[in-house]
């Protein structure tokens, strides 16, 4: 038995029916992850006496006839998820010791379906920004090429799906943050509707834009981790009261008359050669499986990046104001007074992206600065908000490349921050308007590093989404999302 | 544009409660002047007449009784504590 090839389904289906053990499954995983830690760094925390428990216990509940989604299933999980009894660092040093005595709403339904709560994985700290270089714990390298990164900020929960360290992992959305790394590492990643998913146990950055998704290998993978932790959650008053779908149900390869929206704006000077090329060779395989393909307009694309970076820096300005040294985490010490302990507590726990952030949010959001910035990038989000909602009149879904490059080099762009905020140029629109959208492998370039290309879909059209999805990976016969995939 | 300067920065680091140290302050206030240019953009666009989007789901907050649950525990809650006495957190002086 190659555990390694098994999806998701398999591994449940084979511990269920006793052909395999969840110890076989959860050891071969914990061997994979620690032999290429050193060259991944994927992951932050890697706790095996708790995976072992995990095991222990959940091998006790299938002698009671224990049946699950996710049946033994290890998932790695991005830290500025909590997991009880699990440090959760959000890779900062202002939260290095944190253990949360809860789990967040997402790990708790992971675990109700069999789930084994595997390692938390590396990333941008805070979730602010785009090549996993800003963490306290070192950056995390591209299995594709280890010189490059392997985009941000959900950088560990892609790596881990393309060097085989997991077979399924949750990563975290503002701008980009699952999408950006799915599309450079290889991998599937998708941001649910924001809503779908319950933010309760999510670190907050930007409030109005976070939101937990899956990373996998296959679309079903894909749905089938998206359904068990999708759904309404009391414990957040922004997540919806609405049918929760079983997508991996509901997968269908049939899109015939399926509309395809191709935006203009997402194929300017600056996006290289082959992603172009390997985005039309995509588009002509949907025009093969029967897809109506119309070219449309999001016109204030452009404006994504400059109101973003008001809105979720201001939003993170606010909910970084807790750190400060008080309930957890770190605490500056030989400080004379209370207020002394806030900044230095702050000046020595934060790094500088972040305090980068939370400046220009406090910026953003001060008086004398309110109405020509953050109110003015609150209006500027209704008019991107609208060109979704327009669009979405016309058309199922859009398709255009995730990422505007393949993976840089790391240290390429640590230095400049909006040459690293612009590589999140295709993703933030979509945060923005609080529509769901997937990236799914789309070929190589000729450095032989993956090419993403994203699918977005209107409010609650995460079907339709997989769906196109599936056609597609079905179509060109699987997706390649590991240089180890064949070994 | 607001005119960004090392005075600017300061200012906004004490409302932030952050502190720059004067050699980070230039490299610093650069990129900040930077990020700021970038944005500048927004002002090609005429939003007089827009409402604000602060909130996606605006038509759908969702409303659930008002019932008493177990809460976590206190000694729970604490044991993430810098410093702790008894019931509570503990900081350093507050008033002279």
């Amino acid at each position: 038995m190659d555990i390694k090839k098994l999806t998701l389904e398999e591994i449940r289906n084979l511990i269920e029916s006793r052909v395999i053990k969840v110890r076989d499954v959860t050891e071969f995983y914990l061997k994979r992850a620690k032999e290429l830690q050193e060259k991944t760094n994927a992951f932050i925390t890697l706790d095996e006496e708790n995976i072992l428990n995990q095991v222990e216990n959940l091998e006790k509940e299938l002698e009671r006839g224990f049946k699950g989604k996710l049946t033994g299933v290890p998932i790695a999980i991005k830290d500025n998820i909590c997991t009880k009894n699990i440090r959760t660092t959000c890779a900062s040093k202002i939260l290095y010791n944190f253990i949360p005595p809860y789990d967040a709403t997402v790990v708790e339904r992971l675990k109700k379906e069999g789930a084994i709560i595997f390692g938390k994985t590396n990333m941008d700290e805070f979730a602010m920004g785009s090549s996993n270089e800003t963490s306290y714990f070192g950056p995390v390298k591209n299995p594709w090429d280890w010189d490059r990164i392997p985009g941000g900020s959900s950088g560990g929960s892609a790596v881990a799906i393309s060097a085989i360290q997991a077979p399924a992992s949750l990563g975290s959305d503002t701008g980009g943050s699952i999408r950006q790394p799915a599309s450079l590492c290889g991998v599937i990643g998708m941001k649910p509707t924001y809503g779908r998913v319950s933010r309760y146990g999510l670190i907050a950055f930007g409030s109005s834009l976070d939101q937990i998704g899956p990373f996998a290998r296959t679309t079903k993978d894909c749905a089938l981790v998206l359904e068990v932790i999708s759904g309404y959650d009391p414990k957040d008053s922004t997540s919806i009261n609405r049918e929760n779908p079983e997508y991996s149900k509901g997968l269908s390869k049939d899109i015939r008359g399926l509309k395809i929206g191709v935006p203009k704006e997402y194929f300017i000077d600056g996006v290289e050669e082959d992603i172009v090329v390997n985005i039309q060779k995509a588009i002509d395989t949907f025009k093969n499986l029967g897809a109506e393909i119309y070219e449309i307009s999001l016109p204030h694309t452009k404006y994504g990046i400059a109101v973003y970076y008001l809105i979720a820096t201001a939003e993170a300005s606010s909910n970084l104001a807790r750190y400060d040294g008080v309930k957890y985490g770190y605490r500056a010490q030989n400080v004379k007074d209370l207020k002394q302990m806030y900044i230095k507590t702050k000046k020595e726990g934060f790094g500088e992206e972040v305090k980068r952030r939370i400046m220009l949010g406090t910026f953003s959001l001060a008086s004398g600065y309110y109405d020509a910035y953050y109110k003015k990038a609150s209006k500027v989000r209704t008019l991107i908000k609208q060109d979704f909602m327009s669009a979405f009149e016309k058309v199922d879904v859009i398709l255009c490349p995730t990422s505007p490059t393949t993976a840089f080099k790391i240290g390429e762009k640590s230095n400049d921050p909006i040459q690293m905020y612009l590589s999140d140029i295709f993703t933030i629109n979509v945060n923005l308007a609080g529509v769901p959208a997937m990236s799914i492998p789309c070929g190589f370039d000729r450095k032989g590093l993956p090419i993403g290309m994203q699918i977005m879909g209107n409010y609650f059209e995460e079907q339709k989404i997989l769906n196109t999805s599936y056609a597609y990976e079905s179509a060109v016969g699987g997706f390649k999302f590991s240089p180890f995939q064949e070994e | 544009m607001a005119e960004i300067n090392k005075e600017l920065v300061k200012y906004i680091a004490t409302l932030a409660r952050l502190e720059f140290d004067e050699d980070e302050l230039d490299d610093f206030t650069e990129k900040f002047r930077r990020i700021l240019e970038y944005v500048e953009q927004l002002k090609e666009l005429k939003v007089d007449e827009i409402e604000p989007t602060y909130h996606i789901n605006v038509n759908y907050t969702s409303m659930r009784e008002d019932e008493i649950n177990q809460s976590l525990e206190i000694s729970e809650v604490l044991k993430n504590a810098p410093d702790k006495k008894d019931n509570f957190f503990r900081v350093p002086r507050v008033v002279e």
